[in-house]
């Protein structure tokens, strides 16, 4: 059933998407955790725009990335920002929530004994506030990478240009050949698994006092 | 853009037919409603034995939480050559579909129904088995509904995100609303976009407010009291 021969012949292409694939991720990631980072602080200083920035963060999860892909191509074309203001978007609702709860697990002594000590607010916030809060945040990052390495599969209905591994899905299905259809979708889980793994070491080493089974509720 | 998307949902040849909004929409719903049952009866009873008996919960937890990592694209890709080549029809339409729906809900429902029983106070099951409750009454009377709001906000998870996710069946065999996104991104017909994505907004709002109100129903009146206890407290 799999042409082992095409696949050979195509592996510089696999490699060329499996970069692709982790860019147009990465973008995403980078910029949407800057946003992120900077509505959680604003959520936790004033805490009246705390339940509203949720709120709009949750709505937004809720629109399918279909839906996000096809509505924006009306408005941006099919451009690289078509492709990473919905992937953006997606990432903002697992950080802020989880970087907002991050800041709020610190205890309120903590932040009475570093305002004893004279911190300005700056120094509370990156000595004491972003230290404490690091193993919900990679958790998050750990959540936000691989759901938007899955989200990049979806890019490849924008065209040619796009799509990473999720290029191969597309073109294997609609020529009806199912190698180049395993081609990026084998490739794809793999590479979702792959940073799961991996970021799951980096949440384990982040915090060697929690056993590993705890904070995974939705 | 505003009034092309009511041009379109207000079209008449739009709501006949067999690419009719009437049928989609019963597509859309049947096979999220069918991929949600599965995934209960997959999930609910595995999330409860491990979350009762705490056995063999690194294993599951660490399972669902690897299944939430497939993209539903590849899922759904993986599955077609397999199922086609079985059934041309239904294979093709149907199955990869909802195979990937299936994949995509238990994880939520299967770690909340852990937590849920898990996070219920061990002093209440105490005070349950000293009252000569059996362990099944116990499950039943005691665990069960105290974790109902905790299992009811994973299965609402898994709905919404099964409602939202089905749209990719369109991408290949199946149809559902997804089919107005794709065809109107390869017809570059802004309306029938616009008029899908309202139809797949509203249909998620919908699950939502549907799912809220079972979970409502679902509730131990005492913990419903419990969270409005303040609001009642009103004065008149």
């Amino acid at each position: 059933m799999l042409d082992f021969g095409w696949m050979a012949d195509h592996l510089d292409d696999l490699l060329y998407r499996t970069i692709q694939h982790i860019w147009l991720a990465g973008i995403a990631v980078g910029i949407g955790f800057v946003i992120s980072f900077a509505l959680a602080v604003l959520a936790v200083r004033r805490r009246a725009t705390y339940g509203p920035i949720l709120a709009v963060s949750d709505i937004l999860y809720t629109i399918p990335s279909l839906a996000l892909f096809a509505a924006l191509v009306s408005v941006t074309g099919i451009t690289l920002l078509t492709v990473e203001i919905p992937l953006v978007m997606y990432t903002l609702v697992i950080f802020v929530r989880n970087i907002a709860t991050g800041f709020d697990s610190v205890p309120a002594d903590v932040l009475e004994a570093a305002n004893g000590l004279g911190y300005t607010g700056r120094q509370r916030l990156w000595r004491v506030e972003v230290p404490l809060a690091v193993p919900l945040i990679v958790a998050g990052l750990r959540l936000a990478v691989v759901s938007t390495l899955g989200l990049v599969t979806v890019t490849s209905i924008l065209g040619d240009s796009f799509g990473g591994l999720g290029f191969f899905i597309l073109q294997g299905y609609s020529r009806s050949f199912p190698t180049e259809l395993y081609f990026g979708a084998v490739p794809s889980i793999v590479l979702a698994v792959a940073f799961d793994v991996l970021l799951s070491r980096v949440q384990r080493r982040a915090t060697p006092w929690a056993r590993p089974l705890m904070g995974t509720t939705v | 853009m505003l009034d092309k998307t009511i041009t379109w949902l207000t079209d008449p040849t739009h709501w006949a037919g067999p690419n009719g909004i009437p049928v989609r929409l019963f597509e859309h719903i049947a096979i999220s409603s069918v991929s949600l049952l599965i995934a209960l009866a997959i999930a609910l009873p595995i999330g409860l034995y491990i979350g009762h008996t705490g056995r063999r919960t690194a294993f599951a937890v660490n399972s669902a939480n690897l299944w939430r990592a497939l993209p539903s694209l590849a899922v759904i890709a993986i599955v077609l050559p397999i199922t086609s080549s079985i059934d041309p029809e239904f294979g093709f339409k149907v199955y990869p579909t909802v195979v990937a729906m299936v994949v995509l809900a238990v994880p939520p429902i299967l770690v909340n129904a852990y937590a849920g029983l898990a996070g219920v106070d061990r002093d209440i099951l105490e005070a349950a088995r000293g009252q000569g409750m059996s362990e099944r009454q116990v499950l039943s009377r005691a665990e069960l509904p105290l974790a109902v709001p905790v299992i009811a906000t994973g299965i609402r998870s898994a709905a919404i995100q099964v409602v939202a996710t089905a749209t990719l069946g369109a991408v290949f065999g199946f149809g559902g609303l997804g089919r107005y996104l794709v065809n109107g991104i390869s017809q570059n017909d802004t309306g029938q976009i616009m008029g899908g994505v309202v139809l797949v907004a509203l249909l998620v709002i919908v699950t939502e407010l549907l799912i809220v109100l079972i979970q409502r129903l679902a509730t131990p009146r005492g913990l419903l009291l419990a969270t409005t206890a303040s609001a009642a407290q009103s004065p008149g």
